[in-house]
């Protein structure tokens, strides 16, 4: 019987660009850690983080919000002197984490993430509004009357989309898709 | 005429109308075509990333392989749409399975991509395609006195592609100089904005606009110029929630660069989209433009 594969190799096999498994390159330096502009709001830092996955600590892991928190700067990428793509392993976990539905409960992202996705896959197109209620809920009331006002005054100068709009070979689209995804009926 | 492709991306329809409009305005005046992509589709920004690798790139190939149909190298303003596109291209050209798998979706739209094209920022269209000396000798209205800050944000250096420098470009400083503009030597120019992390994680997002903004004002900053529409409606929208949340009293102009540079090249005001700001970018027009720019 072949071996269970570790956390590390499972989430090496969802690197499309980078062939084999470049966590275990990791030299602990830390630079990705001191170049992250969002690592003091994360509850691990992001070398922390590959050590966690190198030791098969799965679970840890999946429940912290440091992948979530990766915005996708592509700083730590560009430094690794690894040549680590960490900004990619943190896509990685996300869809990890989407997909095994593991994510912490209280992160907005991975709701986030979904809503986007299925408006585009109905339209072909993002659509601002429809977003809006995956995250508000995690807002108190100061900040959504903050955001309230700050999307009508949006809609006043003409940057709010009124009508979610559509392409036009929507039919092709959604089968192109299906060839990707297969989804059954679900529409 | 020399003739792209252009990727507006889903922003560009009205949130950052006015990125679109001056991108068109400006190359337009300086010999250079956007032909907008028909029935073009959203690259999925970073989201269909966290969702499915496959299925993002099969999304955006559409986009390529619409372009490559026209024979035209694809364009893109925003970002993030920029950075997609260049990565799927790049992958699909190095790796013959994922090409395969992507053109077996592509079918369905009669469609297939085969990697003969390129894709550009607009950005890199005024700096490498029409060459900052042409820019110059088209400046009608220079922005003497006008110090702007150039946000390079992540994605048009991040990740590493040929021919930039991912540590220390300079090209933005070169596009804002040659608009007659003070160039401001903006310790924060790479750092990220927050994308969109101001929907997901707001404290922390806000954090991070902060940092940029106070920055700016440390460095007499008149007006931040950005290259991309997250980058632009996190530091401009969002400045009365950072007041509020951090007791600060930030109210700084963000313009896209392909607005000053149409003021600097004297179109109006209008056509490059000016008057939709949140943060009112007036005064710094009634204090700097030369003569009023009609």
């Amino acid at each position: 019987m072949a071996a269970k594969p570790t956390f590390g190799q499972e989430i090496s096999n969802l690197l499309y660009a980078s062939h084999g498994n470049p966590l275990t390159n990791c030299i602990h330096c830390g630079t990705c850690s001191g170049t992250c502009p969002v690592v003091d709001f994360m509850d691990q830092t992001p070398r922390r983080l590959i050590g966690m996955i190198n030791a098969d600590l799965k679970e840890d892991v999946l429940a912290c919000n440091t992948y979530w928190f990766c915005a996708s700067c592509y700083h730590c990428t560009v430094r690794c002197p690894a040549q680590i793509d960490i900004a990619d392993v943190m896509y990685a976990v996300k869809r990890y984490s989407i997909w095994h539905k593991t994510y912490s409960e209280d992160l907005v992202g991975p709701t986030f993430s979904e809503t986007f996705v299925k408006t585009i896959i109905r339209s072909g197109r993002s659509y601002e509004p429809v977003l809006a209620p995956t995250y508000m809920f995690s807002m108190g009331i100061k900040e959504v009357l903050q955001e309230a006002h700050m999307a009508t005054q949006m809609m006043l100068k003409g940057r709010m989309p009124v009508l979610p709009t559509k392409i036009k070979r929507l039919e092709n689209f959604k089968k192109m898709v299906r060839r990707i995804i297969p989804m059954g009926g679900a529409k | 005429m020399k003739k792209f492709a252009y990727f507006p991306g889903c922003s560009l329809e009205k949130l950052a109308q006015s990125y679109n409009n001056s991108s068109v305005e400006t190359t337009r005046l300086l010999g250079v075509e956007l032909q907008e992509l028909e029935d073009w589709n959203c690259c999925g920004a970073t989201t269909y990333f966290h969702v499915d690798q496959l299925l993002a790139y099969t999304l955006v190939a559409r986009n390529l392989a619409m372009a490559e149909k026209e024979g035209l190298d694809l364009v893109a303003p925003c970002s993030a749409c920029y950075k997609n596109a260049y990565f799927t291209n790049k992958y699909i050209k190095e790796d013959p399975d994922l090409a395969e798998h992507i053109n077996y979706a592509l079918e369905e739209d009669d469609l297939q991509f085969n990697g003969t094209i390129n894709v550009h920022h607009v950005i890199e269209i005024f700096v490498n395609e029409i060459g900052v000396e042409k820019i110059k000798s088209k400046i009608t209205n220079p922005l003497e006195g006008l110090r702007v800050a150039p946000y390079y944000g992540c994605q048009i250096v991040r990740p590493k592609h040929n021919g930039t420098d991912a540590e220390n470009p300079h090209f933005f400083e070169e596009l804002v100089s040659a608009m007659g503009a003070d160039t401001v030597d903006y310790p924060e120019r790479l750092r990220c904005c927050g994308a969109s992390l101001i929907m997901t994680s707001r404290h922390a997002a806000l954090n991070m606009v902060r940092t940029l903004l106070q920055s700016a004002v440390d460095c007499e900053t008149n007006v931040i110029a950005t290259a991309c529409p997250l980058c632009q409606v996190n530091l401009e929208c969002y400045q009365p929630q950072v007041n509020e949340e951090f007791g600060t009293n930030f109210n700084m102009p963000v313009l896209y660069f392909t607005q000053l540079l149409g003021l600097a090249m004297g179109l109006p005001p209008k056509k490059v989209g000016i008057g939709s700001e949140l943060v009112s970018a007036a005064p710094i027009f009634d204090k700097y433009l030369k003569r009023t720019v009609r």
